[in-house]
Protein backbone atom coordinates (compact mmCIF):
# COMPACT_ATOMS: atom_id res chain seq x y z
CA UNK A 1 0.00 0.00 0.00
CA UNK A 2 1.03 3.61 -0.64
CA UNK A 3 0.01 6.61 0.96
CA UNK A 4 -1.48 9.69 -1.46
CA UNK A 5 -3.25 13.00 -0.93
CA UNK A 6 -6.49 13.49 -2.61
CA UNK A 7 -7.76 16.98 -2.37
CA UNK A 8 -5.86 17.50 0.86
CA UNK A 9 -6.90 13.98 2.52
CA UNK A 10 -4.32 10.90 2.59
CA UNK A 11 -6.03 7.74 0.64
CA UNK A 12 -3.94 4.23 1.81
CA UNK A 13 -4.05 3.29 -1.98
CA UNK A 14 -2.76 0.05 -3.72
CA UNK A 15 0.83 0.15 -5.13
CA UNK A 16 -0.65 -0.30 -8.35
CA UNK A 17 -3.28 2.61 -8.50
CA UNK A 18 -3.84 4.89 -11.07
CA UNK A 19 -5.38 8.38 -12.06
CA UNK A 20 -8.60 7.02 -13.31
CA UNK A 21 -8.38 4.45 -9.94
CA UNK A 22 -8.69 7.49 -7.86
CA UNK A 23 -11.35 9.13 -9.64
CA UNK A 24 -13.58 6.03 -9.61
CA UNK A 25 -13.78 5.80 -6.29
CA UNK A 26 -14.38 9.60 -5.99
CA UNK A 27 -17.71 9.67 -8.42
CA UNK A 28 -19.30 7.18 -10.84
CA UNK A 29 -19.85 10.22 -13.52
CA UNK A 30 -17.11 11.60 -13.64
CA UNK A 31 -17.85 15.08 -16.26
CA UNK A 32 -16.79 18.19 -15.72
CA UNK A 33 -13.99 16.97 -13.66
CA UNK A 34 -10.25 17.89 -14.08
CA UNK A 35 -7.45 16.47 -12.35
CA UNK A 36 -3.89 17.52 -11.29
CA UNK A 37 -1.58 15.54 -10.01
CA UNK A 38 1.73 17.12 -8.46
CA UNK A 39 0.71 20.55 -9.65
CA UNK A 40 0.06 19.83 -13.30
CA UNK A 41 -2.96 18.52 -15.50
CA UNK A 42 -3.43 15.05 -16.32
CA UNK A 43 -5.60 15.27 -19.91
CA UNK A 44 -8.98 13.02 -18.71
CA UNK A 45 -7.11 10.47 -21.73
CA UNK A 46 -4.13 10.43 -19.67
CA UNK A 47 -6.16 9.16 -16.54
CA UNK A 48 -5.78 5.20 -16.51
CA UNK A 49 -2.00 5.30 -18.26
CA UNK A 50 -0.62 7.49 -15.06
CA UNK A 51 0.50 5.90 -11.83
CA UNK A 52 -0.19 7.79 -8.33
CA UNK A 53 3.30 6.92 -6.62
CA UNK A 54 3.86 7.62 -3.06
CA UNK A 55 3.18 10.90 -1.57
CA UNK A 56 1.54 12.34 -4.78
CA UNK A 57 -0.67 15.34 -4.16
CA UNK A 58 -4.14 14.84 -6.50
CA UNK A 59 -6.41 17.92 -7.23
CA UNK A 60 -9.66 16.81 -8.46
CA UNK A 61 -11.84 19.99 -9.44
CA UNK A 62 -15.03 20.62 -10.44
CA UNK A 63 -16.83 23.81 -11.94
CA UNK A 64 -18.82 25.21 -8.55
CA UNK A 65 -20.90 28.61 -8.68
CA UNK A 66 -19.05 31.52 -8.41
CA UNK A 67 -18.20 35.04 -10.07
CA UNK B 1 -30.75 45.82 -29.73
CA UNK B 2 -29.47 46.82 -33.26
CA UNK B 3 -25.88 45.78 -32.27
CA UNK B 4 -24.27 42.57 -30.61
CA UNK B 5 -21.64 42.92 -28.23
CA UNK B 6 -18.50 40.78 -29.81
CA UNK B 7 -15.53 39.31 -27.93
CA UNK B 8 -12.67 37.79 -29.97
CA UNK B 9 -15.21 37.10 -32.62
CA UNK B 10 -18.01 35.59 -31.08
CA UNK B 11 -20.98 37.68 -30.78
CA UNK B 12 -22.63 37.38 -26.78
CA UNK B 13 -26.34 37.89 -27.06
CA UNK B 14 -26.73 40.17 -23.97
CA UNK B 15 -24.52 42.78 -22.75
CA UNK B 16 -25.21 41.69 -19.40
CA UNK B 17 -23.34 39.43 -17.73
CA UNK B 18 -24.58 37.21 -14.51
CA UNK B 19 -22.27 35.47 -12.78
CA UNK B 20 -23.67 32.34 -10.66
CA UNK B 21 -22.29 33.06 -6.80
CA UNK B 22 -23.97 34.47 -3.90
CA UNK B 23 -27.59 32.44 -4.12
CA UNK B 24 -27.90 28.79 -2.22
CA UNK B 25 -31.31 28.45 -4.00
CA UNK B 26 -30.66 27.01 -7.80
CA UNK B 27 -34.07 27.44 -8.45
CA UNK B 28 -34.11 31.25 -7.51
CA UNK B 29 -31.08 31.35 -9.54
CA UNK B 30 -32.37 30.02 -12.62
CA UNK B 31 -35.23 32.52 -12.35
CA UNK B 32 -32.87 35.47 -11.90
CA UNK B 33 -30.22 34.29 -14.56
CA UNK B 34 -33.66 33.91 -17.24
CA UNK B 35 -34.19 37.49 -16.30
CA UNK B 36 -31.19 38.96 -16.49
CA UNK B 37 -30.85 37.50 -20.25
CA UNK B 38 -27.39 36.86 -19.63
CA UNK B 39 -25.91 34.58 -22.36
CA UNK B 40 -22.62 34.18 -20.60
CA UNK B 41 -22.37 33.55 -17.17
CA UNK B 42 -19.03 32.76 -14.57
CA UNK B 43 -18.35 29.66 -12.61
CA UNK B 44 -15.62 29.00 -10.02
CA UNK B 45 -13.41 25.87 -9.90
CA UNK B 46 -13.14 24.18 -6.41
CA UNK B 47 -12.15 20.75 -5.22
CA UNK B 48 -14.74 17.85 -6.20
CA UNK B 49 -17.06 16.99 -3.25
CA UNK B 50 -18.79 13.61 -4.21
CA UNK B 51 -21.86 14.53 -2.00
CA UNK B 52 -22.70 17.74 -3.59
CA UNK B 53 -23.26 17.16 -7.27
CA UNK B 54 -23.55 18.82 -10.45
CA UNK B 55 -26.31 21.31 -9.92
CA UNK B 56 -24.90 24.54 -11.44
CA UNK B 57 -23.72 22.53 -14.75
CA UNK B 58 -26.49 20.95 -15.32
CA UNK B 59 -28.66 24.06 -14.75
CA UNK B 60 -26.77 26.15 -16.77
CA UNK B 61 -26.88 23.71 -19.74
CA UNK B 62 -30.42 23.43 -19.44
CA UNK B 63 -30.96 26.81 -19.89
CA UNK B 64 -28.38 27.43 -22.86
CA UNK B 65 -26.36 29.73 -21.04
CA UNK B 66 -22.54 29.60 -21.94
CA UNK B 67 -19.59 29.28 -19.31
CA UNK B 68 -17.04 31.28 -18.62
CA UNK B 69 -14.65 29.83 -16.07
CA UNK B 70 -12.87 32.32 -14.16
CA UNK B 71 -9.42 32.05 -11.36
CA UNK B 72 -11.28 33.25 -8.21
CA UNK B 73 -9.87 32.46 -5.08
CA UNK B 74 -5.83 32.71 -7.00
CA UNK B 75 -3.53 34.81 -5.26
CA UNK B 76 -0.25 34.03 -7.89
CA UNK B 77 -0.16 33.87 -11.27
CA UNK B 78 1.28 30.16 -11.15
CA UNK B 79 -2.08 29.18 -8.99
CA UNK B 80 -4.46 31.37 -11.78
CA UNK B 81 -2.50 29.32 -14.69
CA UNK B 82 -3.48 25.62 -13.07
CA UNK B 83 -6.73 26.56 -12.44
CA UNK B 84 -7.44 28.04 -16.06
CA UNK B 85 -5.67 25.36 -17.39
CA UNK B 86 -8.06 22.60 -15.27
CA UNK B 87 -10.97 24.48 -16.10
CA UNK B 88 -10.01 24.38 -19.65
CA UNK B 89 -9.54 20.50 -19.14
CA UNK B 90 -13.22 20.22 -17.16
CA UNK B 91 -15.45 21.89 -19.02
CA UNK B 92 -13.92 22.00 -22.49
CA UNK B 93 -13.58 25.99 -23.14
CA UNK B 94 -10.41 27.42 -23.77
CA UNK B 95 -12.16 31.23 -22.72
CA UNK B 96 -10.96 31.59 -19.40
CA UNK B 97 -11.73 35.02 -16.89
CA UNK B 98 -8.86 35.59 -15.18
CA UNK B 99 -8.72 37.18 -11.21
CA UNK B 100 -5.78 37.35 -9.30
CA UNK B 101 -6.39 38.71 -6.30
CA UNK B 102 -3.96 40.19 -3.92
CA UNK B 103 -5.68 39.76 -0.18
CA UNK B 104 -8.82 39.25 0.96
CA UNK B 105 -10.83 41.81 2.37
CA UNK B 106 -10.16 44.10 -1.07
CA UNK B 107 -10.14 41.21 -3.33
CA UNK B 108 -8.34 43.71 -5.71
CA UNK B 109 -6.40 42.78 -8.78
CA UNK B 110 -2.61 41.98 -7.79
CA UNK B 111 -1.02 43.91 -11.35
CA UNK B 112 2.03 41.84 -11.24
CA UNK B 113 0.65 38.64 -10.60
CA UNK B 114 -2.11 39.71 -12.88
CA UNK B 115 -0.14 40.70 -15.97
CA UNK B 116 2.37 37.86 -15.20
CA UNK B 117 -0.71 35.28 -15.89
CA UNK B 118 -1.69 37.05 -18.85
CA UNK B 119 0.84 36.65 -20.54
CA UNK B 120 1.04 32.82 -19.53
CA UNK B 121 -2.35 32.02 -20.61
CA UNK B 122 -1.96 33.54 -23.58
CA UNK B 123 1.18 32.00 -24.55
CA UNK B 124 -1.09 28.98 -23.68
CA UNK B 125 -3.40 29.35 -26.02
CA UNK B 126 -5.95 31.03 -23.64
CA UNK B 127 -8.78 33.21 -24.24
CA UNK B 128 -8.44 35.54 -21.52
CA UNK B 129 -10.72 38.25 -20.25
CA UNK B 130 -9.05 39.44 -17.36
CA UNK B 131 -10.36 41.36 -14.01
CA UNK B 132 -8.72 44.06 -13.62
CA UNK B 133 -8.67 47.48 -11.63
CA UNK B 134 -9.66 51.25 -12.98
CA UNK B 135 -6.21 51.55 -14.20
CA UNK B 136 -5.95 52.80 -17.75
CA UNK B 137 -2.68 52.03 -17.86
CA UNK B 138 -2.70 48.10 -16.77
CA UNK B 139 -5.33 47.44 -19.00
CA UNK B 140 -3.53 48.86 -22.18
CA UNK B 141 -0.38 46.09 -20.94
CA UNK B 142 -3.20 43.89 -20.68
CA UNK B 143 -4.83 44.40 -24.06
CA UNK B 144 -1.07 44.57 -25.16
CA UNK B 145 -0.20 40.86 -24.32
CA UNK B 146 -2.89 40.10 -26.59
CA UNK B 147 -6.31 39.63 -23.74
CA UNK B 148 -9.43 39.91 -25.67
CA UNK B 149 -11.40 41.58 -23.11
CA UNK B 150 -10.71 43.87 -20.17
CA UNK B 151 -12.81 44.09 -17.33
CA UNK B 152 -11.95 47.26 -14.77
CA UNK B 153 -13.97 47.23 -11.35
CA UNK B 154 -16.38 49.72 -10.53
CA UNK B 155 -15.76 49.18 -6.52
CA UNK B 156 -14.32 46.01 -4.95
CA UNK B 157 -15.77 42.63 -5.56
CA UNK B 158 -19.53 42.28 -3.78
CA UNK B 159 -18.85 46.21 -2.24
CA UNK B 160 -21.94 47.62 -4.18
CA UNK B 161 -20.34 51.02 -4.03
CA UNK B 162 -20.96 51.55 -7.48
CA UNK B 163 -18.16 52.97 -10.18
CA UNK B 164 -15.78 54.90 -7.49
CA UNK B 165 -13.79 56.50 -10.97
CA UNK B 166 -15.75 57.08 -13.32
CA UNK B 167 -13.20 58.95 -15.36
CA UNK B 168 -10.72 56.56 -15.24
CA UNK B 169 -13.14 54.31 -17.10
CA UNK B 170 -13.87 56.77 -19.58
CA UNK B 171 -9.80 56.31 -20.30
CA UNK B 172 -10.11 52.93 -20.38
CA UNK B 173 -13.29 52.65 -22.62
CA UNK B 174 -11.17 55.70 -24.95
CA UNK B 175 -8.11 53.70 -25.31
CA UNK B 176 -9.26 50.25 -25.34
CA UNK B 177 -9.60 48.22 -28.93
CA UNK B 178 -11.30 45.59 -26.87
CA UNK B 179 -14.47 45.31 -25.47
CA UNK B 180 -14.50 47.11 -22.10
CA UNK B 181 -16.61 44.68 -19.41
CA UNK B 182 -17.29 46.97 -15.97
CA UNK B 183 -17.01 44.49 -13.67
CA UNK B 184 -17.30 44.02 -9.31
CA UNK B 185 -19.22 46.76 -7.13
CA UNK B 186 -22.60 47.65 -9.10
CA UNK B 187 -24.90 48.03 -6.54
CA UNK B 188 -28.33 49.25 -8.23
CA UNK B 189 -29.95 49.42 -11.55
CA UNK B 190 -28.49 53.55 -11.93
CA UNK B 191 -24.38 51.51 -11.93
CA UNK B 192 -25.11 49.63 -14.12
CA UNK B 193 -26.46 51.63 -16.71
CA UNK B 194 -23.82 54.71 -15.74
CA UNK B 195 -21.40 51.84 -16.84
CA UNK B 196 -23.15 51.36 -20.54
CA UNK B 197 -22.87 55.40 -20.25
CA UNK B 198 -19.59 55.66 -19.74
CA UNK B 199 -19.03 53.71 -22.90
CA UNK B 200 -18.56 50.04 -21.12
CA UNK B 201 -19.24 47.36 -23.55
CA UNK B 202 -20.99 44.81 -20.85
CA UNK B 203 -21.19 44.62 -17.12
CA UNK B 204 -20.65 41.77 -15.29
CA UNK B 205 -22.41 41.43 -11.53
CA UNK B 206 -23.34 38.57 -9.77
CA UNK B 207 -24.18 39.98 -5.88
CA UNK B 208 -26.18 42.68 -6.99
CA UNK B 209 -28.77 40.33 -8.14
CA UNK B 210 -28.43 37.20 -6.43
CA UNK B 211 -27.94 39.12 -2.59
CA UNK B 212 -30.75 41.29 -3.25
CA UNK B 213 -34.26 40.92 -1.28
CA UNK B 214 -35.62 39.97 -4.86
CA UNK B 215 -33.12 38.56 -7.12
CA UNK B 216 -35.58 37.58 -9.92
CA UNK B 217 -36.70 41.72 -10.35
CA UNK B 218 -33.36 42.95 -9.63
CA UNK B 219 -32.04 40.86 -12.75
CA UNK B 220 -34.81 42.51 -14.34
CA UNK B 221 -33.86 45.63 -13.24
CA UNK B 222 -30.02 45.49 -14.27
CA UNK B 223 -31.08 43.68 -17.99
CA UNK B 224 -33.28 46.82 -18.45
CA UNK B 225 -30.60 48.92 -16.95
CA UNK B 226 -27.57 47.84 -19.73
CA UNK B 227 -29.99 48.16 -22.62
CA UNK B 228 -30.97 52.26 -21.03
CA UNK B 229 -27.39 53.39 -20.62
CA UNK B 230 -26.19 51.46 -23.74
CA UNK B 231 -28.75 53.21 -25.94
CA UNK B 232 -28.14 56.54 -24.05
CA UNK B 233 -24.78 55.89 -24.72
CA UNK B 234 -25.17 55.87 -28.53
CA UNK B 235 -27.68 58.20 -29.04
CA UNK B 236 -25.10 60.65 -27.29
CA UNK B 237 -26.33 63.23 -24.94
CA UNK B 238 -27.00 66.77 -24.30
CA UNK B 239 -23.78 68.99 -23.01
CA UNK B 240 -23.98 70.23 -19.48
CA UNK B 241 -24.93 73.33 -19.28
CA UNK B 242 -24.18 76.14 -16.25
CA UNK B 243 -27.47 77.78 -17.15
CA UNK B 244 -31.35 77.21 -17.98
CA UNK B 245 -32.14 76.45 -21.95
CA UNK B 246 -35.69 76.61 -22.47
CA UNK B 247 -37.43 73.95 -24.31
CA UNK B 248 -40.46 75.39 -24.67
CA UNK B 249 -40.71 78.54 -27.59
CA UNK B 250 -40.65 81.87 -25.65
CA UNK B 251 -44.01 83.02 -27.41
Amino acid sequence: MITAHVNGEEWELPASTTVADVITRLTDAPRGIAVALDGAVVPKALWAATPVTAGAQLEVLTAVQGG
Amino acid sequence: MDDLLTIAGRPIASRLIMGTGGVSNLTVLADALRASGTALTTVAMRRFDPAAGGGVLDLLRELKIDLLPNTAGCRTAAEAVLTAQLAREALGTDWVKLEVVADDHTLLPDPVELLDAAERLVDDGFTVLAYTNDDPVLARRLEGLGCVAVMPLGAPIGSGLGIRNPHNIELIVEEAGVPVILDAGIGTASDAALAMELGCDAVMLATAVTRADDPVRMATAMRLAVEAGHHARLAGRVPRRWYAHASSPAR
